[in-house]
């Protein structure tokens, strides 16, 4: 048998009969890094080539392939080129050397900021900045250590260069896949130097993506492209009002349509399951369904902000406390107190929400667009009723995820279909199953007092937030009573302003529906309060807005850096006529930010068309990315701030499509300029912290251009002229 | 069974007349690059050439296509070479990608209809493409980008 035949038997074992061991080593400062070591395969007396796969990250073949396992999910956020990224700098390779694929649900992919297998809080890069040069770092050592060891010489001596190690004197060289069999018979090394950050020559360039070819020419998947061999697809008919039940049906005219196999009841509703997408929707339209509507019938807006109000007015829970600013106010002559209000939003992603598995006796397999992949599995795992462990998580690319595919309310549907059919079933959720039925952004309502003393000194500020807490839903028994949930007073609890009384407190609140995490979170409604109020006590003061921030942010080095970067890139203060400028700054997910809106007021409404961003998010990856983002999250929360808003009548979203649900067009996006400031500070998350900036630097150039203050969202509830 | 031209080859679909073509060239011909957002010709995902004029497939039933060439992102080019493809690559424009094949068709129409497009062309000609991750100034910087590349041969 030739060797390059044994070698192909030997990664097809261990492919199949992968068995993992955890050894954890503790590298740096408060990083853990799991280093998973794959058992060898049993070994044949003769030459075997081992696969190389010195942790859960990489697997480098004889035939020099490198593929790279992405725990993260792309989304469009830059992933998938960020993290090998990471990985190419210390295994001495370029970029696109790597074959990058999804990774599999896995211990060895908990993200250590979130504390399980999950995209999001822009934690991927913060998440892998040890993790993942650690692991290139362990396979560049450990074939460098074994073309030593071929050549008997000292590791010291040799060099990596473009995927292959090369001697001192340049006249041996041997490919990373010549060096695989022998460097996975090697220890896996615990600690690993990284290279110094002077010496970057990948991390900090803004290369092309590597997904960007495939998603110029239609071939990059997405959920909604699976295809497996006799799939079917189905529509589901899930309840009008959120949360009710089928109650009965009478399928008789929708088994009777054209390409129908069969009608299944689901945990999530009625699985119209067909030949193709169409006639199961066709089908879908002529279901007769009894629904038992349930308690959210009786939601509505004026329920929810009636709710949040008298919510309100409860004392919470303290998630920010410095001297006494209750006593402060009290004894104030000169106090300042407004309300803001935040209203429900959709996630939207431009690909619906769907869900394709392909379930057997033995086994599942689920290809689906998912930020969270263990998750997903225990959702299959529970609608197939088959172990965790024989569910096959694969992970596509994402159509968009803003925090909606951390869900895994479309994943039983298909799954139990598949069940019921036997053969593997894709369900797509129509854009108005996707609208109506969205986890939506929650409602809040936040209160702000600010008080001054004789001499016009800002002495006290007060945010009093009240919101769901979704991580109650997310986690049960993670925030328990009386304790803050994080993830409802971020850009509140880290109140920067140099204010000797601060108080920020937060009063948990069910709205009476499911809400979840939206780009952001809780930065889009907590910076909307804090930068728009900020705004309002210096008019109080008569003090110009960015003088005001500026003298309270003395001791906020960060702060001050992208303020006054923002302020001159935006010609802030010089406004040419008709033109006003609104300024927010922000810290979030480790990055720090200041926005500039440059605005006018035509026939009633508000027309932005710029906004300057200055950003200090430590080391940039690749710049073009880090760009991109801020372009993303820009016109993600103008749009929200614009026209944004979720109705709820008899428990039903009123908005069912982009006719009513009005998102940003080329022909409406202002002009954005992103403004890098160097740093050498860790890298902080990029994902997100743009979109909270926007609103109140919007709210605040209005404030200038009408002196009318904006205090509920969207700006298209008021009259601006 | 229905005859179709797309990307230059004549198929046959035995699906429903009343079919829209979007369903058609995805679930019937296994061409996924043109995509569904809405159903409702609100979004542009679904946007194909109709003998080289855009179209929103969502809301074009199949049976009114008769014996037009339907052109689909998989036919721009076997390589990536269109101009537009490759000024797409060079300014980096898709982030999730998922309303790319929609905007690569748009502009590619208004390019062959103005080969010199003003920013208010360009505006105007792709209103109705929706990019959810706001992609837009990418978007036309790349749709100059390839007019030079086109003009230039």
């Amino acid at each position: 048998m030739s060797l390059e035949r044994e070698i192909d038997i030997e990664l097809a074992q261990a492919e199949i009969s992968r068995r993992t061991f955890l050894r954890t080593a503790a590298i740096g400062a408060g990083g853990l890094v799991i280093a998973i070591h794959l058992p060898a395969c049993s070994r044949k007396p003769a030459a075997a080539v081992e696969p190389f796969a010195p942790n859960a990250f990489l697997r480098i073949g004889a035939d020099d392939t490198i593929t790279f396992y992405c725990d993260k999910s792309e989304m469009g956020q830059g992933v998938y080129t960020a993290l090998p990224s990471l990985i190419a700098e210390e295994l001495g390779v370029a970029v696109d050397r790597l074959r990058v694929e999804f990774a599999p649900p896995g211990d060895a992919y908990t993200n250590a900021l979130l504390g399980g297998q999950v995209t999001g809080g822009s934690t991927s890069v913060r998440d892998s900045w040890v993790k993942l040069r650690t692991a290139g770092a362990q396979a560049r050592t450990m074939l460098v250590a074994a073309a030593a060891q071929e050549w008997e010489t000292d590791a010291a001596n040799l060099r990596v260069e473009n995927g292959a190690v090369i001697s001192a004197d340049g006249k041996s060289k041997l490919t990373f896949g010549a060096l695989a069999g022998e460097a996975a018979k090697l220890p896996v090394p615990k600690e690993v130097p990284l290279k110094d950050p002077g010496s970057f020559t990948v991390i900090g360039k803004g290369r092309t993506r590597l997904d960007t070819p495939s998603k110029t020419d239609g071939t990059a998947q997405f959920g909604i492209d699976v295809k497996l061999p006799e799939m079917l697809y189905a529509a589901l008919a899930q309840s009008p009002v959120l949360g009710g039940k089928v109650k009965s049906v009478d399928d008789a005219k929708a088994r009777a349509m054209p390409g129908v196999r069969d009608v299944v009841q689901t945990s999530s509703g009625v699985a119209v399951v067909a030949d193709t997408w169409w006639q199961a929707r066709q089908a879908r339209d002529v279901l007769a369904i009894e629904w038992d509507a349930g308690v959210r019938a009786a939601l509505n807006d004026g329920t929810i902000l009636r709710g949040l109000r008298q919510a309100s007015a409860q004392a919470g829970i303290e998630a920010k406390k410095e001297g006494d600013a209750q006593a402060a106010i009290k004894s104030s002559r000169r106090v300042v107190t407004e309300a803001y209000d935040l209203p429900l939003l959709a996630h939207a992603t431009l690909e619906p929400q769907n869900c394709t598995a392909d379930v057997k006796a033995d086994g599942c397999d689920v290809y689906v667009p998912t930020q969270v992949q263990v998750f997903a599995q225990q959702a299959a795992a529970k609608a197939s009723g088959l172990p965790a462990g024989q569910v096959r998580i694969h992970t596509t690319f994402l159509g968009g995820g803003f925090g909606r595919r951390l869900e895994t309310d479309f994943i039983p549907a298909a799954v139990e279909a598949s069940k019921k059919v036997g053969k593997p079933v894709k369900v797509l959720w129509t854009r108005e199953d996707d609208m109506t039925h969205d986890v939506y952004r929650p409602a809040a309502y936040n209160v702000c007092t600010g008080a001054f003393d004789r001499d016009g000194k800002l002495i006290a500020w007060q945010h009093h937030l009240t919101a769901p807490s979704i991580t109650k839903r997310w986690i049960p028994g993670l925030i328990k009573d009386g304790t803050v949930d994080p993830f409802c007073v971020e850009a509140a609890a880290n109140y920067p302003y140099d204010v000797p009384n601060v108080l920020v407190d937060w009063v948990e609140h069910d709205l009476g529906l499911d809400v979840g995490y939206w780009r952001s979170v809780s930065h889009a409604l907590n910076c909307f309060s804090t930068e728009s109020f900020m705004d309002e006590l210096a008019a109080a003061a008569k003090k110009d807005p960015v003088e005001f921030r500026m003298a309270l942010l003395e001791k906020q080095r960060r702060y001050r850096a992208v303020l006054e970067r923002a302020v001159k890139e935006s010609g802030y203060g010089s406004a040419e006529k008709g033109r006003f400028h609104g300024v927010a700054v922000m810290e979030g997910y480790g990055t720090y930010m200041a926005q500039v809106a440059e605005i006018s007021l035509e026939g009633g409404n508000v027309k932005v068309h710029r906004i300057v961003c200055a950003v200090d998010c430590g080391r940039v990856i690749n710049p073009s990315i880090a760009t991109a983002q801020v372009e993303s999250s820009v016109i993600f929360g103008l749009t929200a701030a614009l026209w944004g808003e979720i109705n709820i009548y008899g428990g039903r979203a009123q908005q069912t499509n982009f006719d009513h649900y009005r998102l940003m067009r080329m022909n409406e996006a202002p002009r954005i300029d992103t403004y890098l400031v160097e740093s050498s500070e860790d890298p902080g998350g990029m994902g997100e912290p743009a979109v909270a900036l926007v609103a109140p630097a919007v709210a605040n150039a209005i404030y200038r251009a009408n002196g009318r203050r904006v205090r509920s969202l969207p700006f298209s509830r008021h009259q601006l002229a | 069974m229905l005859k179709i031209n797309v990307n230059g080859r004549d198929l046959e679909t035995d699906a429903d007349p009343q079919t829209p073509l979007l369903w058609v060239l995805r679930d019937s011909l296994g061409l996924t690059g043109t995509k569904y957002g809405c159903g409702m010709a609100l979004c542009g995902a679904c946007t194909v050439h109709i003998d080289g004029q855009p179209a929103r497939s969502c809301v074009t039933p199949v049976s009114s296509v008769g014996t037009k060439a339907v052109t689909t992102i998989e036919g721009l080019s076997p390589d990536r070479s269109h101009p537009v493809q490759r000024a797409w690559i060079e300014l980096d424009v898709p982030q999730c990608g998922y309303c790319q094949s929609g905007q690569i068709m748009s502009a590619v129409a208004l390019l062959a209809q103005k080969p010199k497009p003003t920013d208010e062309d360009i505006n105007a000609a792709m209103a109705g493409n929706i990019c959810r991750c706001g992609t837009y100034q990418r978007i036309r910087a790349a749709i100059h980008r390839a007019a030079e590349l086109q003009s230039s041969g």
